[in-house]
């Protein structure tokens, strides 16, 4: 059938499936978003900044497993997805970002809203193509879902010049074959097995590449095969039931204190879908020293590049699943796990910093609704989050681990609430939420069952307790002195606004909060020097804990 | 430090040289030289990298490249089982009275002089990276008015080829 490639451009995305989009018009897509309205299939969101796309298309994927899609006009447009774009490479989100560019008569002349995206997003998309022809238009879509969802996932971006939108061309709609990962040879997991066999205190570390992989049900088999403790990456929270008995939580710079006792006491690591970041082996050299390293990865790049293994696998995990668990002797490890249970008895963890968050975040976790997501911004509260909120089901959380993006979490937070239908928590921060607020009428708009938990403690946190740490209490440009009433700034944007401000309203104020459908902003008046802890300095090895300060 | 040679089959289009050159830049890898040509398939471009660095770097170097989807086949170039030439186009000041001298010193590295010209002439060399060093140290004293090196490019010896290397992306 012949059609414009804007038109070819919409079936295709039918073809993945895509069923949301979140994106702003403009000059260079005006004929995708007029195909986008004659077509009426797929719903598109539209939010107050290209950037809140990019990160909605982010959190959709995060939450759902699927790839996201986002699309933005030519020049700023496409600039503003950037941030959102190197949020989802770091942490390996599929996602394809759809840009229009001016038509190719008018192309490389500096013209109106004419930017390079192609050669911008370079370093951080997994793929990028220009399309300039319109015969390229519809395999370069498929490649781009291929690719994006495909291996170590990632972003992929396509710009397509307004020519080619305009221009006809015929179109035969192709059905995706499933990907199908390649299986892991005995011999190749015969290795990882010896190691693992004879361990006797092997300690299971995940990270991002089990949630990526979804390999939720053949971890929880292969641990109760083995017999051991798991903890997790920022990244692999969700992955493993945090009430399992064997889960003992975080690790890394603010990870638990029964973490760092069992990393250092472990004869043998088993790494999976982890790539040691320096926010975890903070000193690569130490961080794994006369230990057993079993490393598992999909990404090659990630094996031996900064912590060197015994060992490795690079493979899809589940497939490593596949090969390892039913050859895997069962052990008991009986002592091993006495010691872990020790260790989680006396684990004084996060609590050590007495934050206020704590008991909110606890009882948010407790009130809110069956199958709710949470997403974060960046800095304490977000540490908070992944210390207090027992994530109990798979991707249940939204959080920019590898970025480490302030402004994130509202897009994902709206991305995940289209993504899952299910009631959304986003824990933010005073200095966090400044920086995409304006999508609070993206969600009045739609009505979306979204928990702002506004942990406003009238400072840059983090950026304080390290300058408390390293600067000697020089508070350089950290403290915020806005004058913002943000229960009123909720209600005029037609959300409603709630404030926490002792102990005794956190459960009166979340249950209102939780029973209601629709935005709600509750501004949590939180200490202003309450600290995440514990920490291990950047650098430093696990035995430098610090649980108070 | 080491030297290392990597060759590296990719698509022939545009933006791939960015793609490759960008990767380095922003690991950090420390490039001394990287040719590019086309090959027997017109879909498919040669690079020759040759990368100064450690056993990790390379090792990184590689693994990174690998994950390039433009980037379809990648091997390390062993020195001992690869043939590696560079060309030099070099102008030389020439006066008369000394290019006896230069003709000689040509007939022994088996150079050619592709352009004589009053004064002036343009020497013709390929080989391998070290003849090459050696030939230019012989006659910088006559003055070099210019050169050009292509950078070395390599290929194994016996059947074995690159494209028989299996694609990274098609491994997983």
């Amino acid at each position: 059938m012949k059609m414009i490639g804007a038109d070819i451009l919409i079936n295709c995305l039918l073809e993945q499936g895509v069923d949301t989009i979140f994106g702003y018009p403009g000059g260079t897509v005006l004929d995708i978003y007029d195909a986008l309205y004659r077509n009426g299939k797929i719903n598109h969101v539209l939010t107050s900044h290209e950037q809140g796309a990019a990160h909605a298309a982010d959190g959709y994927a995060r939450s759902t497993g699927k790839v996201g899609v986002c699309f933005a006009t030519s020049g700023p447009g496409a600039t503003n997805l950037v941030t959102g774009i190197a949020t989802a490479y770091m942490d390996c989100i599929p996602m394809v970002a759809i840009t229009g560019n001016v038509s190719i008569s008018m192309l490389g002349r500096d013209s109106f809203q004419e930017v390079d995206i192609c050669g911008i997003t370079m370093p951080i998309t997994k793929h990028n193509y220009i399309v300039k022809d319109v015969k390229d238009l519809a395999d370069t879509v498929r490649d781009a879902f291929r690719i994006a969802s495909t291996g170590k996932k990632g972003p992929v971006l396509i710009d397509i010049l307004k020519n080619v939108q305009t221009a006809e061309c015929e179109y035969e709609p192709k059905i995706p074959v499933p990907h199908i990962p390649k299986p892991v040879s005995v011999e190749k997991a015969a290795e990882s097995l010896a190691i693992i066999n004879a361990a006797k205190k092997p300690l299971v570390m995940i990270g991002g590449g089990v949630v990526s992989a979804n390999a939720f049900g053949e971890l929880k088999e292969f641990v109760k095969k083995l017999n051991a403790p798991v903890v997790s990456t920022l990244m692999g929270l969700s992955a493993f039931p945090a009430d399992h008995e064997y889960f003992c939580g975080m690790m890394g710079m603010h990870g638990t204190q029964t973490a760092a006792k069992l990393c250092m006491e472990a004869d043998t690591i088993i790494a999976i879908g982890t790539r040691f970041s320096d926010r975890v082996a903070l000193n690569r050299d130490q961080f794994a020293k006369g230990k057993k390293v079993v490393h598992f990865d999909v990404d090659i790049a990630e094996i031996d590049k900064n912590v060197k293994t015994t060992t490795s696998i690079m493979a899809d995990i589940k497939e490593i699943f596949k090969a390892i668990t039913p050859f895997l002797d069962p052990q008991d490890h009986t002592e091993w796990i006495e010691t872990m249970r020790s260790y989680k008895a006396n684990e004084k963890g996060g609590s050590c910093s007495n934050a206020f968050a704590e008991k909110i975040l606890k009882a948010a976790h407790d009130l809110a609704p069956e199958g709710t997501v949470v997403a974060t911004d960046v800095g304490q509260h977000q540490m908070w989050t992944a210390q207090y909120y027992a994530f109990e089901k798979p991707r249940t959380i939204c959080t920019s681990g590898g970025l480490g993006t302030m402004g994130y979490g509202f897009g994902a937070a709206i991305g995940a609430a289209f993504g899952t239908e299910k009631h959304v928590t986003m824990v933010t921060g005073d200095g966090s939420f400044n920086m995409n607020l304006n999508e609070l009428s993206t969600a009045v708009t739609h009505n979306l069952p979204i928990t702002i938990l506004l942990m406003n403690n009238g400072t840059l946190g983090m950026v304080r307790q390290w300058q408390k740490i390293f600067y000697n209490h020089r508070f350089s440009q950290t403290t915020l002195q806005k004058k913002t009433d943000y229960v009123k700034f909720a209600e005029s944007f037609g959300a409603k606004g709630l404030r926490i401000e002792k102990e005794e309203d956190i459960i009166p104020v979340l249950t209102e909060a939780f029973s209601t459908p629709s935005p709600v902003l509750v501004d949590c008046r939180i200490p202003m020097d309450d600290n995440v802890l514990p920490m291990i300095k950047p650098g430093q090895t696990y035995d430098n804990i610090v649980l108070k300060m | 430090m080491n030297r290392y040679t990597i060759s590296a089959l990719v698509a022939n289009k545009s933006g791939v040289l960015t793609r490759v050159s960008g990767l380095f830049a922003r690991r950090g890898y420390n490039i001394s030289s990287l040719s590019v040509c086309e090959t027997e398939n017109p879909a498919l471009s040669r690079m020759t990298i040759v990368l100064d660095g450690d056993e990790y770097i390379l090792e990184q170097l590689t693994r990174q490249l690998s994950k390039l989807i433009d980037v379809k086949k990648i091997m390390h170039v062993l020195e001992k089982q690869a043939i590696f030439r560079e060309l030099l186009l070099i102008k030389l000041e020439a006066p008369t009275e000394k290019r006896g001298e230069i003709f000689e010193i040509c007939t022994i590295f088996r150079a050619k002089v592709v352009d004589l010209y009053p004064g002036s002439m343009v020497i013709e060399l390929t080989g391998e990276d070290g003849k090459i060093d050696g030939f230019i140290n012989m006659v910088k004293d006559y003055g070099i008015l210019e050169m050009a090196r292509t950078g070395l490019t390599a290929i194994s010896r016996g059947a074995a080829c690159i494209k028989d290397v299996q694609d990274y992306n098609e491994s997983i």
